[in-house]
């Protein structure tokens, strides 16, 4: 995948989350985005996928530019899944409903093409036999399994991860993040945000440390956890890889 | 006995066996009748419930007429209450301000002050003679702005991740409203709901004030030809209450099950 940002700046009111972020990549599968809470890395994130709209700057996406505009917007947002912190899911559907409903209502399949598609993703997760509990009936490994099923439904361009494992235990979130390194090697691009930092040095090929708004470093993977250059994040990386 | 008395707490949790339930009941509900037989006692009241088993048919063509008048109300309540609660949403300023108004100003007066003005001014004006179809209307919009604040604090409980979800998979507005704020919203809304259509069923009693045969006016009505006051509003009591009770009891199941799925 290509991902370019260009001088992208992002407020909330008074707060100023992203003061002006550029990065400039040409070829990597996964992106990692790391760096301290409050930073700017899920906005970032949220940029990407189209969900909130940046104050100033550029951002292109496979040298297409995100739109600004609400329903060419919407169709970029088609072409792209979003996995949450919190998984996101729809309480009041059951976990085949919450994959087949996109594909059926957005991407125009038909109902049994949507369902035999949803028990297929199931099936690959290892979730045949949940298909039809709720999320309330299911783990938090679980649900996030079935968020990344459902992101994956429609065979999306790219997949963007926010956190996907902080509202999980270790066990869990190792069931989660082992899915993302499959879903990697099997050739998704993806852009993951994360505090696991084992996981970003093995998953990622591209990893950018964003604090204070802006992006602090970036480059390959290697680079970044064996080489770091910037004082901010050799601080960082000492703290989080200390336990 | 302390066991029939008494919740008995088993490793922090509350326990309560169906025996004791029983006869702690039976207990409570014994006090009060008795107490009611006291004071009746000392009132030297002459019960004469065979002048009042004549009229039985006119109790029953009232409660009839009550839970006739009621549900319809309640349809249509929730009708209106929808639009409303839609309204609030509204881009379009007036309308918001419209239903706004019309909650505000609904939830803040007497239902019999609205009755009265209803039924004399805006009735009479647009020549509506029939006084059931009056009193749906009135039960309708007064029981119209109570729904809509149910409905709308239930469709503010969808939360701000379910809409970013909803936005991340590429549903338009009406998809996420259809889809997912709707029926989450509906449910959430449905012991609310229940407790309403109670307390319309209640309401409704103050239509005897226009003149509309439904219960309480049939008991008033038993009242004045018996001259047996309390015979004919026992039985106006329980009559309420077999729609009630039943209703509140459904309520409180409903909020149950929600906690039990969110």
């Amino acid at each position: 995948m290509k991902i370019h940002l260009d001088q992208v700046t992002k407020s909330y009111g008074e707060h100023r989350a992203l003061d002006g972020i550029c990065l400039e990549l040409e070829d990597a599968r996964s992106l990692t985005l790391i760096g301290p809470s409050g930073g700017g890395k899920s906005t970032t994130l949220r940029l990407i996928a189209g969900l909130e709209h940046p104050n100033s700057g550029y951002i292109s996406v496979n040298e297409q530019l995100v739109p600004r505009e609400e329903s060419a917007l919407r169709n970029y947002r088609k072409s792209i899944g979003v996995v949450f912190q919190s998984y996101n899911l729809f309480p009041h559907l059951d976990a085949v409903t919450n994959i087949a409903l996109p594909l059926e209502k957005v991407h125009d399949c038909s109902k049994s093409e949507s369902i035999d598609r949803a028990n297929e993703l199931l099936k690959r997760f290892k979730l045949a036999a949940h298909g039809n509990k709720r999320p309330s009936e299911l783990s938090g490994g679980q649900n996030q399994r079935v968020a990344i099923a459902r992101s994956l439904a429609h065979d999306p361009d790219l997949i963007l991860f926010d956190e996907p494992t902080s509202a999980l235990d270790p066990e869990m979130s190792a069931e989660v993040l082992d899915v993302i390194e499959e879903l990697i090697q099997q050739g998704k691009d993806c852009v993951i945000v994360t505090h696991q930092m084992g996981f970003a040095k093995r998953a990622s090929d591209f990893v950018a440390f964003i604090s204070k708004g802006k992006i602090a470093e970036s480059g390959r993977c290697q680079e970044i956890f064996e080489q770091a250059k910037t004082p901010g994040l050799q601080q960082f990386l000492e703290r989080e890889l200390k336990y | 006995m302390r066991g029939l008395l008494f919740e008995k707490k088993n490793n922090g949790e509350a326990q309560v066996s169906s025996l004791a339930s029983v006869v702690s009941f039976t207990l409570a509900f014994s006090i009060l009748c008795l107490l009611t037989l006291a004071a009746f006692a000392s009132l030297e009241y002459h019960w004469n419930w065979s002048s009042v088993f004549k009229y039985k048919t006119k109790f029953i063509e009232g409660w009839l007429v009550t839970v006739l008048v009621s549900s319809l109300s309640l349809a249509f309540a929730c009708l209106i209450g929808g639009l409303s609660a839609l309204a609030y949403r509204s881009r379009f300023l007036p309308l918001r301000y419209l239903f706004k108004i019309y909650v505000e100003i609904t939830r803040g007066t007497p239902l019999l002050v609205q009755m009265l003005l209803i039924f004399y001014v805006f009735a009479d004006a647009a020549h509506i003679e029939n006084r059931y179809v009056v009193g749906i209307i009135i039960l309708s919009l007064f029981s119209g702005a109570y729904v809509s604040e149910i409905f709308r604090a239930g469709i503010e409980s969808v939360g701000s991740s379910q809409l970013l979800s909803a936005k991340s998979i590429g549903f338009t507005p009406y998809q996420t409203f259809r889809y997912v704020i709707f029926p989450q919203a509906l449910s959430r809304s449905l012991p609310a709901l229940a407790g309403q259509f109670a307390n319309l069923i209640k309401d409704s009693s103050l239509l005897s004030i226009i003149a509309i045969s439904e219960f309480t006016l049939n008991a008033q009505e038993v009242n004045t030809s018996t001259l047996s006051a309390f015979e004919s509003f026992f039985p106006l009591a329980i009559g309420y209450l077999l729609l009630t009770l039943p209703i509140f009891h459904l309520s409180r199941r409903l909020e149950k099950q929600l906690t039990f799925d969110s």
